[in-house]
């Protein structure tokens, strides 16, 4: 073994900088694939065919193929066809918000669709007009269903956002391998970068349990 | 007040109504009974547009129903067996929910008549619970207040004991009881002959779609003209 830890240490507050860094990333791309992703489950239960047509499309296209064969289209393969430059950030928000909303949608479709029908029912034959009945009566039950599904794609994302470091954002990933070529020694600061993911997303799924516990109030 | 006239109603190859004729009075308490699969739910839901109908007409009060959807259904109160409460919000807020929503009534108004209607069905001290707090008897007085706070001209019940406990049916078929006092004009599919005999004006008897027998239910529970009833009564009584 040999571990040497104290050549390190200097170099320990820019390894952790990069966590504002990959929260950022994953906090930009998550809200903007969440309405993106409410639009497409919108599409699909609704009763537009052509748009209903495209949701289904777009979901199939994102989720089957690879994120990172995605991300290297939007980063290298755009600016070829439009002569617009865009920024690593930019290109791995992008990227990640079109993606995670493929995902978002079919879980706030399937989050809607497993509200018991007679809710929808009941509210119909109460007269409640079909936005107010979404609104106050169908979304805050499916939100039930739909948190604990969204903190697993947030979790998903915190992980999976490490491979913009592939295109040179400077994220929690690209700082570690940063740290590592300089000092000709990897293996301490993608440890360090390792545990700095795992406690990432243990503090997440500890925020998602106390979420689902305060909705679970009505139980 | 409600005319029926050839109602058929299919779902796919499988016609559930086959043809229903029938004239509801203002102020009658009408029981459906009949076995399972009869079309007796479908014809209660075709009432108030939860299901559309493929043929025949429904007039409430001389007009076609399918020209007056959202009016219709605040005129219309529904019960279903499984109660449908608002998970998500208190037995207060399911009462005063729809009123505020579809009828405007201020918040003030809304709630003293829930709270009349709550000590009505015997619920004053669940004001605040949640519905996942309450019996099944308990939920299905809460939904009986809910339709009421809409005062509905209608009551439709759609097996409103079906999903109780049998000590929990006395209690809700006692605030029917109480509304049958009132006047109101009340449809129920019921499974509850001894219920259906002591508040009905009139027994529709039905069976594999359509309507077989309608009477008095003196004289439908003692003397059934057809066959078919006479061998559901033997079975249910």
């Amino acid at each position: 073994m040999n571990l040497d830890f104290a050549q390190l240490v200097p170099s320990i507050p820019y390894i952790l900088y990069g966590i504002w860094v990959t929260l950022q990333f994953v906090a930009v791309s998550l809200v903007l694939g969440f309405l993106w992703g409410t639009v497409l489950a919108l599409f699909k239960i609704g009763r537009v065919t052509i748009l209903r047509w495209f949701a289904d499309a777009y979901t199939s296209v994102f989720r089957g193929t690879p994120l990172i064969l995605q991300m290297l289209i939007i980063y290298y393969a755009v600016p070829q066809l439009t002569g617009m430059d865009i920024g690593a950030f930019s290109a791995g928000v992008l990227t990640f918000a079109l993606n995670s909303a493929a995902y978002i949608s079919e879980i706030i479709r399937a989050g809607i669709n497993a509200v018991d029908k007679g809710q929808k029912e009941a509210a119909v034959a109460l007269g409640v007009p079909y936005r107010t009945m979404m609104l106050k009566i169908i979304l805050p039950q499916a939100m039930k269903n739909i948190l604990p599904a969204l903190m697993n794609e947030f979790i998903t994302l915190t992980k999976e956002s490490a491979i913009v470091s592939v295109i040179g954002a400077l994220d929690i990933m690209r700082r570690a391998q940063i740290v590592g070529a300089s000092n000709y020694r990897f293996f301490e600061p993608l440890l360090l970068a390792g545990l700095i993911y795992y406690l990432l997303v243990m503090l997440l799924t500890m925020a998602g349990r106390v979420m689902e516990r305060r909705l679970a109030k009505s139980d | 007040m409600i005319d029926v006239n050839g109602l058929r109603k299919s779902f796919g190859y499988n016609e559930v109504l086959k043809g229903i004729t029938t004239t509801i009075n203002k102020g009658e308490v009408i029981a459906v009974i009949g076995p399972s699969g009869s079309g007796k739910s479908t014809f209660l839901r075709c009432l108030n547009l939860l299901e559309t109908h493929n043929a025949g007409s429904i007039k409430i009060e001389g007009k076609e129903i399918k020209q007056l959807e959202n009016h219709l259904r605040k005129k219309i109160g529904m019960v279903f067996q499984h109660f449908n409460l608002f998970p998500h919000l208190t037995v207060l807020e399911n009462i005063t929910f729809a009123p505020q929503q579809v009828l405007k009534t201020s918040k003030k108004d809304a709630v003293k008549n829930a709270l009349d209607l709550l000590k009505a069905v015997g619920l004053s001290d669940k004001a605040d619970a949640y519905p996942s707090r309450l019996s099944g008897g308990q939920k299905q007085r809460v939904a009986i207040a809910r339709a009421l706070a809409m005062k509905p001209d209608i009551m439709l019940f759609d097996e409103p004991t079906s999903a109780l406990d049998p000590e929990m049916v006395k209690e809700v078929l006692q605030v029917m009881k109480n509304l049958v006092k009132t006047g109101m004009t009340m449809i129920i599919v019921t499974h509850e002959m001894g219920f259906a005999k002591e508040v009905a004006d009139r027994v529709l008897f039905m069976d594999d779609g359509k309507l077989v027998e309608d009477e008095h239910p003196a004289v439908f529970f003692e003397n059934p003209k057809t066959e078919r009833a006479q061998a559901f009564l033997e079975k249910v009584l």
